[in-house]
């Protein structure tokens, strides 16, 4: 019925506007959410997160079968998952779909370097000779296309709960055999959704058409799109893009309007603007191997004494960011809205959410630990927010009886500062955003044991923190999460409740997201993983 | 009798420089505009001085330190700090408004919810601070560089000259933030001595040195004119020593022309500072200074201008008093001139 209704609104120009591109088309290379986003209708995976509008999707966090005809079949163990290709699905030049295309694209993501090779594939059999780009990766025994029964197998190394998350991520989305094995750069590989790339220039725009070859084989991880044209437009800074979607110039903008244009987007557009939670969580790295958050009732008293309402109003507001007392987002299995710090609550009996800082309990805290007087240094990123977060937590740890500083860093450079443990930070602000919505890309990825390598600036785990007992409880927790997403829920709660316990971060907020559309506008759809659907807008 | 008419002479010079301050000061205090500048400027820098007194006794709050999630007493009830704006999605935050009692943010509060009086007090210190500092070692080392050149002549005069027109060749504004952006980021180190990125005397130092030219080239101008005139030719025709003529005869005639000077230079380092400041090089966070205060309110301008405006007032009203005691002290020190002229 939905879509009957819809029908009516199909085609016209849906018009978009970014202050920048996002670089590299090549679905295997292309990492910036901007790209992300705007390939969603162009490409498709043997999974996907659903692409269609939440009131259809229900659990829009967890993978569904796309180019596979239906969920694979795991067997050994976790070792084998065989799947089935779709047929008759064709690329956007008529070339049909096959299993030696899905093969192809899987050595692929080794050949080009993507990013994603390494973190979530490198348990392929197979994949260790390849992941250093090698062109001759063949990923022997890795993955296995069988033409003749139409179904293609992956053998794992090791089990891996998440590989159907890490398959439905877009950097493994299918593209023909015979695409270079180079990154492609401007040029985007024929794909297999509603739409193709028709130009592309970073300077200026980009250019999308239906694709002639497309019929929609599952609604809700692909449907069809409702523009016929798609035009994405470069350069306007976001003051100006605002202006451009109040003023019906652009039906869309890329980027968060500036907080000064907040006020006036509530009070004249409030119709035309949408809220949607960001699967981003801001918090702030305790070194749990550096005085004086090496001691762990140093840690609690700062989580007691942070004042999470402060650092919400340096994020735009309760309308744009929540305080959060757990490292996993709302909207996530496993998110728990109780607070085991701060007023009113205690690791026993948590308030059911965040009800103000204890100072008192925190300075208490800090005095039985006899580190008062010590020097701390808080790393923080340029930004201004930033700035404003980490000036707040050094009000804290100077009303706590610290010694503060800050310094700002870049937030390309921060990011890795705070990771190699030769730079001794000793507490530092950042944000984390998963590449796909499980529990374990924060968690696990965050504060296991695996994450953790000394003297790198790759080592997630900024903390530092390795505890056996939480890595087991992990992986428990990851395991359940195919099988029994209730248990793995219930898992997932206790394995952030475990880690608070631990307080190797203090979480502070999540964020949420704001879209502004133009008024011709309609059917704004967003979903937790691809945010704003711009292939179901509707412009008439 | 030749010494008795040099003015180096105790007795000459005594009465020649009792005379024409005296009569100077005289018509400095006739100068209405000058007394009510000079009036304005007492109010502000005893003010500003206060700035504790008020923060502590009367608003009860700490002008550096983030309060967004504070509440305030008005009317009998607590209010937000800082509120949500009123529309449907409460989309957008803006800090409480003038509220005009002392007590109770008067001039309503920063995007940090600072109590925007307290700051503009306690900026007001260092931005004083920095521009009487930074006026004062401006015609210091000017009047060194102006009385050397001017009196040495001659290579020591070029030299000195050109190194002031190269300076002078680059605009102050960028010369200062070139210097700024280098030494914000480190401060600096001299030898065995270091001086933190945040300590005054950094944009103390940049603002004096960035505008030693413009005092210099009219100290050495009214040098030169003093080298050749009679009591100078004499002196030195009595053999005089040359660093005695100095301090002795040309120092005590240049005075009027740097007196004159100070208050202008004191409203160009204000400018200045606060324009470092404005831009993130000058005054560093949490500490305040008016420039400071300015590019906090630039995001609040609509909302909330008057964070904004309320140190931009005191900027005009201290620049425009330095000036007018400026103008008055030039006349008065003109009178000085003209009696010497005519005797």
């Amino acid at each position: 019925m939905a879509r009957a209704a819809g029908s009516d609104h199909r085609g016209g120009t849906l018009r978009l506007t970014a202050a920048s591109s996002g670089g590299s088309l090549d679905p295997q290379i292309a990492y910036e959410h901007e790209n992300l986003q705007l390939e969603a209708p162009v490409y498709d995976g043997l999974m996907a997160f659903p692409k269609s509008a939440p009131d259809r999707i229900g659990d829009g966090d967890r993978p569904i079968p796309d180019l596979a005809d239906g969920p694979p079949d795991i067997r050994d163990g976790g070792l084998t998952y065989v799947f089935h290709l779709r047929r008759g699905v064709r690329f956007s030049n008529g070339q049909e779909v096959t299993v030696n295309d899905v093969a192809a694209t899987m050595r692929r993501i080794f050949r080009v370097n993507s990013p994603a090779a390494g973190p979530y594939f490198s348990d392929l059999v197979g994949a260790a000779p390849c992941l250093n780009g090698r062109t001759d990766c063949t990923l022997a025994g890795g993955v296995v296309a069988d033409p003749a029964a139409g179904s293609v197998t992956f053998h794992l190394v090791r089990p891996d709960p998440d590989f159907l998350y890490q398959l439905a991520f877009p950097q493994a989305s299918i593209v023909p055999a015979d695409t270079p094995g180079a990154d492609t750069g401007n040029v985007a590989p024929p794909g297999t959704g509603p739409y193709r790339i028709v130009s592309y220039d970073p300077d200026r725009g980009l250019r999308m058409e239906r694709n002639p070859y497309f019929h929609a084989w599952n609604p809700v991880a692909q449907p069809d799109g409702y523009p016929d044209r798609i035009q994405y437009d470069f350069g306007l800074e976001a003051d100006a893009e605002v202006t451009a979607v109040e003023n019906g110039q652009y039906d869309w903008m890329l980027d968060m309007p500036p907080a000064d244009r907040l006020g006036e987007l509530g009070d004249r557009y409030a119709a035309r603007v949408h809220l949607s939670d960001m699967q981003v969580v801001y918090y702030m790295e305790l070194n749990v191997r550096r005085p004086p958050f090496d001691n762990p009732a140093v840690r609690r008293a700062l989580n007691d004494a942070i004042d999470r309402h402060a650092v919400v109003i340096h994020e735009g507001g309760p309308a744009l960011a929540l305080p959060l007392c757990g490292m996993l987002p709302r909207g996530l299995m496993g998110y728990d809205p109780a607070c085991a710090y701060g007023r009113g609550a205690s690791a026993d009996h948590p308030a059911p959410a965040w009800q103000g800082p204890d100072l008192d309990r925190a300075r208490a805290l800090v005095r039985a630990s006899g580190t008062a007087g010590q020097a701390v240094s808080i790393v923080t990123q340029t930004s201004p927010v930033a700035i404003a977060i980490a000036g707040e937590v050094r009000d804290v740890l100077t009303a706590l009886g610290y010694r503060v500083t800050t310094r700002a860093i870049t937030p390309t450079v921060e990011f890795s500062y705070l990771q190699n443990t030769g730079n001794d930070v000793q507490i530092g602000f950042t944000g984390w955003e998963s590449d796909y919505p499980a529990p374990s890309s924060y968690l696990h990825t965050l504060f296991s044991c695996d994450s953790f390598h000394p003297g790198s600036d790759n080592s997630l785990n900024m903390s530092g923190l390795c505890d056996p007992a939480l890595d087991a409880a992990m992986r428990a927790a990851a395991l359940a999460q195919m099988t029994d997403p209730a248990r793995a829920d219930a898992l997932w709660r206790q394995v952030g409740r475990d880690l608070m316990a631990l307080a190797p971060v203090v979480p502070l907020v999540q964020t949420r997201r704001v879209d502004v559309v133009s008024a011709r506008v309609g059917h704004v759809a967003i979903s937790p993983y691809h945010l704003l659907l711009i292939a179901q807008l509707w412009v008439r | 009798m030749t010494t008795a008419l040099t003015p180096s002479s105790p007795s000459v010079s005594a009465r020649a420089s009792a005379g024409p301050w005296r009569t100077a000061a005289r018509v400095l205090v006739r100068h209405r505009g000058a007394m009510v500048s000079l009036a304005v400027l007492a109010l502000v820098t005893v003010a500003c001085l206060l700035a504790p007194v008020y923060a502590d006794d009367v608003a009860h709050t700490d002008p550096f330190t983030s309060n967004v999630a504070g509440t305030v007493m008005l009317d009998g009830r607590q209010v937000d700090i800082m509120q949500p704006n009123d529309n449907p999605l409460h989309l957008g935050l803006s800090p409480i408004g003038p509220t005009w009692r002392m007590a109770a943010y008067p001039l309503g509060a920063d995007s940090q919810g600072r109590d925007v009086a307290a700051r503009l007090l306690y900026g007001g210190r260092n931005s004083l601070l920095i521009a009487f500092s930074a006026a004062a070692l401006c015609i210091m080392v000017a009047a060194c560089v102006g009385i050397v050149a001017g009196y040495a002549g001659g290579v020591v005069d070029a030299v000195l000259s050109r190194m002031m027109d190269i300076m002078w060749a680059v605009p102050v504004y960028l010369f200062a933030i070139s210097l700024s952006i280098v030494t914000v980021s480190q401060g600096l180190r001299i030898g065995p001595f270091t001086v933190a990125s945040d300590n005054l005397l950094i944009p103390i130092c940049i603002i004096a040195l960035v505008y030693v030219p413009y005092a210099a080239r009219p100290v050495r101008g009214r040098v030169m004119t003093l080298r050749r005139s009679e009591f100078v030719t004499a002196a030195r025709g009595l053999g005089v020593p040359g660093h005695r003529i100095v301090l002795r005869d040309i120092l005590p005639n240049v005075t009027g022309t740097l007196v004159v000077l100070a208050p202008l230079m004191t409203a160009l380092a204000l400018m200045a500072e606060s324009a470092l400041s404005f831009l993130s090089i000058g005054v560093q966070a949490p500490a305040a200074s008016w420039g400071t205060i300015i590019q906090d309110g630039e995001g609040l301008i609509y909302t909330r201008p008057m964070v904004a405006v309320a140190p931009g007032l005191a900027i005009i009203v201290v620049v425009l008093a330095l000036n007018i005691l400026g103008d008055g002290m030039r006349d008065a020190l003109d009178v000085r001139d003209g009696d010497r002229g005519r005797g």
